[in-house]
């Protein structure tokens, strides 16, 4: 459903700062693929994110979802087949704005924004029992500003927000990482109900191991720029932290102790 | 008794600048766009209105074709923002600037223009038995409430709620499928809408446009929504719209008290802009107070 074909990108072009972050990526996504992206600090699992949500407008290449050419479409358009979680808590939410406001613009999610008013009242029954399924308590603060709310909270909403209206594609960009491990593991385990529950295609960057391992049924592994490793089904469930890094040494040459990877 | 007339009289300006401080709340304070614009719009308006009338036009119907003319320094505004990527702020001065120009040209090339003894919006309240400065203060009351009444339901839209989400967290609004650059335009549009608007019914006040008349309006502007929520509050929407009316009609009071004290008329925009800089600096001054107690009991 996903197609990208050999993307480049390379950043600050011309000045001491330059960095090849893709460097002819290419992907095919199947339709309910729960893909976990892993790779060290600067190996393009974000860029590639970034990409394919149209936020970077790559060099080269090309990206198709369900075999429409996005590649020149412009984020917002992107929009309406995406859901979206990003690595900062702040990120994904309208802070100044309340809990059922932000539901309402995500179900929006690439529709025309017209003079109706912005939530009907059946909607408002939906997102309560939708905030129900979270177990937060956050359907009877439906009014509450989300900037009030915790980061484990404000995660939880905005995955509720991605995946409110069915996307066609699902992008956690290390969506737990700014949060504690309890809390992270948490939002783990809800974002994988949810995805199993809606059958919803799936692309997450994690910098745990034990994760990517542990959800999804394909796991790649990412290096300069590069896929290094992608490893689906059966072969997947008898993957090893130590293969990974064994995997990951051959290719970098073991300069691993410096890399975040070893943190998780 | 003096004091009471002059406060009477603030009271109408009040009104007529309440407009434009809603407009400029528009982007201060929902799109965190600090429009400079404003400036020159004011004056737009009111060159717009004047010279219309000037010419034998209704005075309703001049007043209408002024605001249009605002919305469309906005759209200056917004394309050399969004299209030409000029930032914020740069590109209100641009607009600031050009529209100096502009307005001399719609004033036929005239640094002013008086409406001595021409009909405006306020002579049918005249005619009606209402002193001139009565009539300043029902036609201001009657335009704040539809102004804030259209305002609050557009806000309250899928389009207002996504204008909104983009002076807070664009890229999250973006990733929801909203085009922000559009969203930013309509918003300078209304804003520079509403700020000739209230412009056009300040000349009509004056009995005269005038091409210097929009300098300082911006930190007037300023200085009426941070007095307004200051004192009287932001819960909701709705409050906060209110806050900005009586923020307006406050500082023109004040204003008028100030002066009635004695201060030489042209230290104003002196006094204003250390009001507006003692106003925005509050919450530095409140920390520091908090720390400079908690360190005095810990010391103790």
């Amino acid at each position: 459903m996903l197609e990208v074909k050999n993307i480049s990108k390379t950043f600050n072009v011309g000045t001491v700062n330059e960095k090849l972050a893709l460097d002819g990526v290419d992907l095919k996504l199947n339709e309910n693929d729960f893909v976990t992206v892993i790779g060290g600090n600067g190996a393009g699992k974000s860029t590639l994110l970034n990409c394919i949500a149209g936020v970077y407008p790559v060099d080269s290449g090309s990206i198709y979802i369900d075999s429409t050419d996005v590649t020149k479409l412009p984020e917002h358009k992107r929009a309406r087949l995406l859901g979206r979680v990003f690595q900062d808590p702040m990120m994904g939410t309208a802070a100044n704005m309340g809990i059922e406001e932000n539901l309402a613009l995500a179900y929006r999610r690439g529709e025309k924004r017209g003079l109706r008013w912005y939530i009907t009242s059946q909607e408002r029954e939906l997102f309560r029992r939708e905030l129900k399924t979270l177990g937060l308590g956050l359907e009877d603060r439906m009014t509450t500003k989300v900037g009030l709310l915790s980061g484990g909270q404000r995660q939880a909403l905005t995955l509720l927000m991605a995946t409110l209206k069915k996307p066609r594609l699902l992008l956690l960009d290390e969506h737990t990482a700014a949060l504690d491990p309890k809390t992270a593991q948490k939002v783990l385990e809800l974002s994988n109900q949810l995805i199993e529950e809606h059958q919803i295609t799936t692309m997450m960057i994690t910098h745990n191991m034990r994760d990517a391992i542990r959800y999804g049924n394909r796991l790649i592994m990412m290096y300069e720029g590069k896929i290094l490793l992608d490893i689906s089904g059966e072969e997947k469930k008898k993957l090893t932290i130590d293969y990974l890094l064994g995997q990951f040494e051959k290719a970098s040459g073991s300069d691993l102790a410096s890399d975040r990877m070893l943190l998780s | 008794m003096q004091l009471l007339l002059a406060i009477h009289g603030a009271v109408a300006t009040g009104l007529l600048w309440a407009v434009v401080t809603i407009g400029i709340f528009t982007t201060y304070r929902i799109l965190d766009f600090a429009d400079l614009t404003v400036e020159g719009s004011i004056t737009t308006g009111a060159a717009v209105a004047a010279t219309l009338i000037y010419n034998g036009a209704d005075p309703f119907v001049a007043t209408l074709v002024a605001c249009f003319a605002g919305m469309a320094a906005g759209l200056m505004t917004g394309l050399l923002h969004t299209k030409l990527k000029i930032p914020a702020l740069l590109s209100g001065i641009l607009s600031m600037i050009a529209l100096y120009s502009i307005n001399i040209r719609i004033m036929g090339n005239r640094a002013n223009v008086t409406l001595l003894r021409l009909d405006t919006v306020y002579t049918v309240f005249e005619n009606l038995g209402l002193s001139n400065r009565n009539a300043v203060i029902v036609v201001g009351l009657i335009t704040v409430i539809l102004v804030i009444a259209v305002l609050y339901w557009f806000f309250g839209t899928e389009l207002g709620s996504a204008i909104r989400a983009t002076g807070n967290n664009p890229r999250m609004i973006r990733a929801q499928g909203v085009n922000t650059n559009t969203m930013i335009i309509i918003g300078l549009v209304i804003s520079n809408g509403l700020v000739a608007l209230a412009g056009a019914l300040i000349a009509q006040d004056y009995g005269y446009a005038e091409i210097q008349m929009g300098v300082g309006s911006i930190v007037i502007g300023l200085a009426s929504v941070i007095i307004g929520e200051v004192l009287f509050g932001t819960k909701n929407f709705m409050r906060n719209l209110i806050s900005l009316v009586l923020g307006a009609v406050f500082y023109r009071v004040i204003i008028a008290i100030v002066l009635f004290i004695g201060l030489p008329p042209t230290d104003l925009k002196l006094f204003t802009a250390v009001s507006v800089a003692i106003a925005l600096s509050l919450p530095v001054f409140g920390d520091y107070l908090k720390t400079l107690k908690k360190s005095l009991r810990e010391g103790a």
